[in-house]
């Protein structure tokens, strides 16, 4: 079929070693496809929700990593279909933005490619199916600014905060304390948040872990923790009001970039030269005592002389802190980054209230801790846990909590969460169906129905009755005229995800309903795969 | 077993041809398992973990022959938990967790690494049973919190301090480091051993550096010739014509090079034209390390100890001023000499004035066994010192090496949290008794999980009883009823097989490695428990490096 006929109906060959490649067309193209997105999508169904299980996941190195989170489980997964590498790109996309919600915008997606599937059987042409989504997923957008609220708060009030932390928390294996991780991520974020310009710059947030101890263990330090220790043994292990000195220039003797050779042909030439050197690192150390610091950090290494001259004029250093732990420092102690020992001046030393070393379990490991800065716009978490799985985990669990505290502090609106918002919006969906003429409403009305996959999973992965639980929780909703009625996951009695206090972010649940709808539509758009065969 | 991995293969081939009905989206060697399969592949890895150092439990728990496979074919034998499961290769990724959670109490407390592996087994050993009862993993879980928060309360309430009593706070030391080393290779001669560490680690006052206290092996002897030294003993030969013996010593502990000083400027070279010239620079070389070793003299010291290597020269200069001169002392000596002696580590050597010195009463040559090592004793700071350890073969040395820093290890961590319970399988009596009582409270199908959990804790006891060849039922029992009173202190006496009180018995081990093993082994059996789907990737291709 990939001959064509030129203008003197000669035939030419479009496609290169047409035997070798295998090739799905039509109908044919788009079922593979669809199939390919539902294998994705059903593997993270069942991670949805607080009662949502775990995967394990193997890396080639054997390494094994225990999450819920659905950008993570898509990323180390070894997906070789390209569909399938959309919908992991689709997590991704998701987690960029927004930090939470990875894993219902896959399974969403999948559930819009299940009634597409539907469609396409009936005869209906993908663009239209693709075009009718397209409009209901403004409808759904729209509904869902309709129904969202608004909620104060404050330095002084953070519930709410804390409570809408809580709801992404809770279907982490954290859960356990979660209130208090919850409390801690939104301090976190209030602490380097702009609330004026209503931004969050989440790379001033540190998040360390250490293995043992326990999650409850897990604290906020408003400072920084390096994972370094004191150049000398014998160095102060603790420092208060220290004057801190950034330097990215090593304790070594000048290194020149230009290429140059300095040739030694005389005993007095030796000599000066063993004198300059010793001169060298006494200047460099003189330097930073002249100018009134008390503790050096350095990105660079520092010969035994010099370390030992540091430790001889009592000034405690910190050799080999990473590029990023710098700045880190730079910004919270109010410093500046010094690459030279001739620019160093008192004006560009960094303050803290209090630097010192703490030593943990039975091993040799020791971390400095950096508190009470001059600028205490850089934090750190540092979690405590049973063993690396549960720090690896917490640590992406947090990363979500500080995702959608912050996605808060920029647009305040919530929606309410436990699938109440999808079944709101497949309701007002479902509604405006029957006002739009033509091919288009059949598929509208397929993605009303999609969006109720959201809460039949809750339910299911809860186990209670998904298409039971599901109708009574929707008929609810339009008698009582109420859109804050969700599954009840956990069990506690009441449907009201209002009293029950689960919210989601606006922003975070409207991505995900345009997000899978544009993958959605790619896919359908898609009428011919060409691959070439293996060997 | 057999039937399950039938009943695997089965399974296996439906999966293969519903998958190939579907489409592939793996990659080749990928592979994915799903619900109850993956439940059991973790399960089964798990209990087969734990299963393999069950036997190792208690005083009367077996030891394991380890071979590497490396060269040589090393063997090592041990009893430690920690140390079987880090050198295992194993594949099952839930075998991996419990691995994990070993090496982690290991790091964290330093003992209870067996318990902690068969803890958690035990836990999903009980939670397989609830899975095949159709309760949902996610009330298990919920379950097993609750009455891990419970079996908790009941050790904090049960604890006894005695950190203010400095005299029976002493004794609660001991005993524990008895307990600790009554399942270990050095239980004949526990009295002797237990004195040692808990005198090692009194003498580190609250710092958990075990860093501090320096083991020395030395093959010969018998165990029990082993001893503490009070000073410190470094493993190395006094050079050729320096004093064997000082008095008073002042000793300079340094760390730099003393081979031939290089000129650290970058791009420096040397080029002569002249042969005369070669013979000058040498001169000024060796006048440079003439004059270094001046400076290091003019400290007013009597040795001079150096992490770097020194060269013959300096050497015969450092003996003709009568200075002992000790090169190349590995870092760590170097630091804790610095830490006994009370002198700083030197690298620069020009103002003698203000370097601070070590001292010590007297450095001599001693001989142990048939190796000459350098003994520095009457030290200043007392903080670091030596354990001398003799024993017949390298294996029963390592052995006792590893036996004896698991004690040094939970007495340093009592020393900063002197909570101490009774040992024996007390706890965990205790612990299943409240756990057992808050079931039967529990409304719910929580409460099986909840009795579950009290059951894995008994089987901590059964094992150390069927280990030491009781009869673990009828023990059990007894101490079940013994336990429904009020204030017992009740445990297994594994040596006369029968129940006996732990308090007159001196058997004790520290909060802290109960908490641990409680929490961890909850916390892995939980995330276990939590998976319902495996994926597991390509293995990464290596180049055969054979």
């Amino acid at each position: 079929m990939a001959l064509a006929f030129d203008e003197f109906g000669r035939p030419f060959i479009i496609l290169k070693e047409q035997e070798q490649k295998t090739r799905l067309r039509g109908l044919d193209a788009h079922k593979a496809n669809i199939s390919a997105g539902k294998a994705v999508a059903r593997i993270l169904k069942t991670s949805l929700g607080p009662k949502g299980m775990d995967k394990m996941l193997s890396s080639p190195d054997g390494d094994v990593t225990i999450t819920n989170d659905g950008a993570t489980i898509l990323e180390q997964m070894d997906v070789d279909n390209q569909i399938a590498k959309l919908m992991v790109d689709l997590s991704r996309s998701q987690d960029y933005e927004i930090g939470d919600g990875t894993t219902g915008v896959v399974v969403m997606a999948g559930s819009f490619l299940e009634q597409a599937e539907r469609l396409l059987e009936h005869g209906i042409h993908p663009i239209r199916i693709a075009e009718g989504f397209e409009m209901a997923s403004r409808i759904a957008v729209e509904h869902l600014e309709r129904i969202a609220q608004k909620f104060e708060f404050g330095p002084a009030n953070l519930e709410p905060l804390i409570q809408t932390c809580m709801t992404t928390l809770s279907s982490k294996i954290v859960n356990r304390c979660k209130r208090d991780l919850a409390e801690i991520a939104v301090k976190a974020v209030l602490a380097v948040a702009d609330l004026e310009r209503k931004d969050v710059n989440l790379d001033l947030i540190k998040v360390e872990g250490k293995v043992g101890g326990k999650l409850e263990d897990t604290e906020l330090i408003y400072g920084i923790i390096v994972d370094k220790d004191m150049s000398h043994p014998q160095m102060p292990k603790r420092i208060e009001d220290a004057k801190i000195a950034i330097l990215t220039c090593p304790f070594e003797p000048p290194k020149p970039k230009t290429k140059h050779k300095v040739d030694i042909d005389s005993v007095e030439k030796f000599q000066t030269l063993r004198l300059q050197e010793q001169k060298y690192f006494d200047d460099m150390v003189q330097k930073c005592k002249d100018v009134g610091a008390s503790l050096v950090i350095c990105q660079w290494g520092f010969d035994d002389e010099a370390n030992h001259l540091l430790m001889h004029r009592n000034l405690p250093a910190v050799r080999w802190v990473g590029g990023v732990e710098l700045e880190l420092i730079a910004i919270a102690t109010g410093g500046r980054i010094v690459p030279r020992f001739q620019e160093l001046t008192p004006e560009k030393l960094g303050k803290a209230g209090l630097v010192r070393e703490k030593s943990f379990g039975t091993t040799k490991d020791r971390m400095l801790y950096i508190e009470h800065c001059a600028n205490s716009r850089a934090v750190t978490i540092f979690i405590r846990g049973g063993n690396k799985m549960i720090i690896e985990e917490t640590k992406r669990s947090i990363h979500d909590a500080l995702c959608v505290a912050r996605n808060l502090i920029r647009n305040n609106s919530i929606v309410y969460g436990g699938g109440s918002a999808e079944i709101s919006c497949s309701v007002a969906v479902e509604a405006a169906a029957d006002r739009y003429p033509g091919v288009e409403q059949y598929a509208i009305r397929a993605f009303a129905d999609a969006l109720d996959s959201i809460p039949m999973a809750l339910a299911e992965n809860s186990g209670l009755q998904p298409i039971e639980t599901l109708s009574a929780v929707k008929s609810q909703q339009i008698k009582e005229n109420n859109p804050f009625y969700g599954i009840d996951c956990n069990d506690v009695g009441t449907n009201d995800m209002c009293e029950q206090n689960v919210f989601e972010t606006l922003i975070g649940k409207q991505q995900q309903i345009l997000l899978a709808t544009q993958v959605v539509k790619m896919i359908l758009k898609i009428d011919d795969v060409i691959s070439p065969s293996e060997y | 077993m057999v039937v399950a991995k039938r009943s695997f293969a089965f399974f296996m081939f439906r999966l293969v041809v519903y998958f190939l009905a579907v489409e592939k989206i793996f990659k080749d060697e990928a592979s994915e398992e799903k619900g109850e399969r993956a439940r059991m592949a973790s399960f089964v890895g798990a209990m087969a973990i734990a299963d393999l150092v069950k036997t190792t439990l208690g005083p009367k728990g077996m030891d394991k022959i380890l071979q590497s496979t490396g060269r040589g074919r090393a063997v090592t034998v041990t009893n430690d938990g920690a140390t079987i499961l880090k050198s295992l290769h194993i594949d099952n990724p839930a075998a991996k967790v419990l691995v994990d959670i070993s090496k982690v109490q290991d790091d964290e407390v330093g003992d209870g690494t067996t318990s902690v592996v068969v803890l958690a087994g035990e836990l999903l050993r009980e939670a397989e049973k609830l899975v095949a009862s159709k309760i949902h993993p996610m009330t298990i879980i919920s379950g097993f919190r609750m009455a891990a928060e419970c079996a908790r309360n009941a050790l904090l309430q049960k604890v006894v301090d005695n950190g203010a009593d400095s005299e029976k706070f002493k004794s609660d030391l001991m005993k524990i480091a008895r307990t600790t080393l009554s399942s270990k290779i050095l239980s004949q001669d526990k009295e002797h051993f237990a004195k040692l560490a808990v005198d090692a680690v009194m003498r580190l006052k609250g710092s958990t550096n075990l860093e501090s206290i320096q083991i020395i092996k030395k093959p010969g002897g018998s165990l029990k010739d082993s001893f503490l030294d009070e000073g410190f003993i470094l493993d190395k030969k006094i050079g050729i014509g320096q004093p064997k013996r000082i008095e008073n010593a002042k000793i300079l502990v340094a760390n730099t090079a003393m081979d031939t000083d290089k000129v650290k400027i970058y791009g420096a070279r040397v080029r002569v034209d002249s042969m005369s010239r070669v013979a000058e620079i040498e001169g000024a070389e060796k006048e440079k390390m003439r004059e270094k070793v001046q400076k290091i003299i003019a400290h007013g010291i009597n040795c001079f100890v150096n992490r770097q290597l020194i060269y013959n020269f300096p050497e015969e200069l450092f003996a003709d001023a009568g200075i002992l001169a000790i090169e190349h002392a590995d870092f760590d000596g170097i630091e804790r000499l610095a830490l006994v002696t009370g002198g700083e580590i030197a690298s620069t050597f020009d103002n003698p004035e203000s370097v601070k010195l070590g001292h010590c009463k007297l450095i001599e040559e001693i001989m142990i066994g048939e190796d000459k090592l350098i003994h520095f004793s009457g030290v200043e700071m007392g903080q670091a010192c030596t354990i001398v350890l003799r024993g017949a073969s390298h294996h029963v040395l390592d052995e006792a090496e590893r036996s004896l820093h698991d004690a040094l290890c939970v007495l340093s961590q009592t020393v900063n949290d002197s909570r101490v319970l009774l040992g024996g399988g007390w706890p965990e009596m205790v612990m299943a008794k409240e756990v057992d009582e808050l079931a039967r409270k529990t409304p719910g199908k929580k409460s099986h999980a909840i009795e579950a959990f009290s059951r894995a804790l008994l089987a901590i006891p059964t094992i150390i009883a069927d280990n030491a060849g009781l009869d673990s039922a009828e023990l059990i029992a007894q101490l079940r009823a013994e336990h429904h009173k009020e204030g017992c202190t009740a445990g297994i006496d594994v040596l006369s097989g029968s129940v006996g009180d732990m308090a007159e018995l001196g058997i004790s081990e520290a909060f802290k490695v109960k908490q641990a093993v409680l929490l961890s082994a909850t916390e892995a059996a939980e995330m276990i428990l939590r998976v319902d789907e495996i994926i597991t990737c390509a293995p990464r291709r290596r180049e055969d490096r054979m």
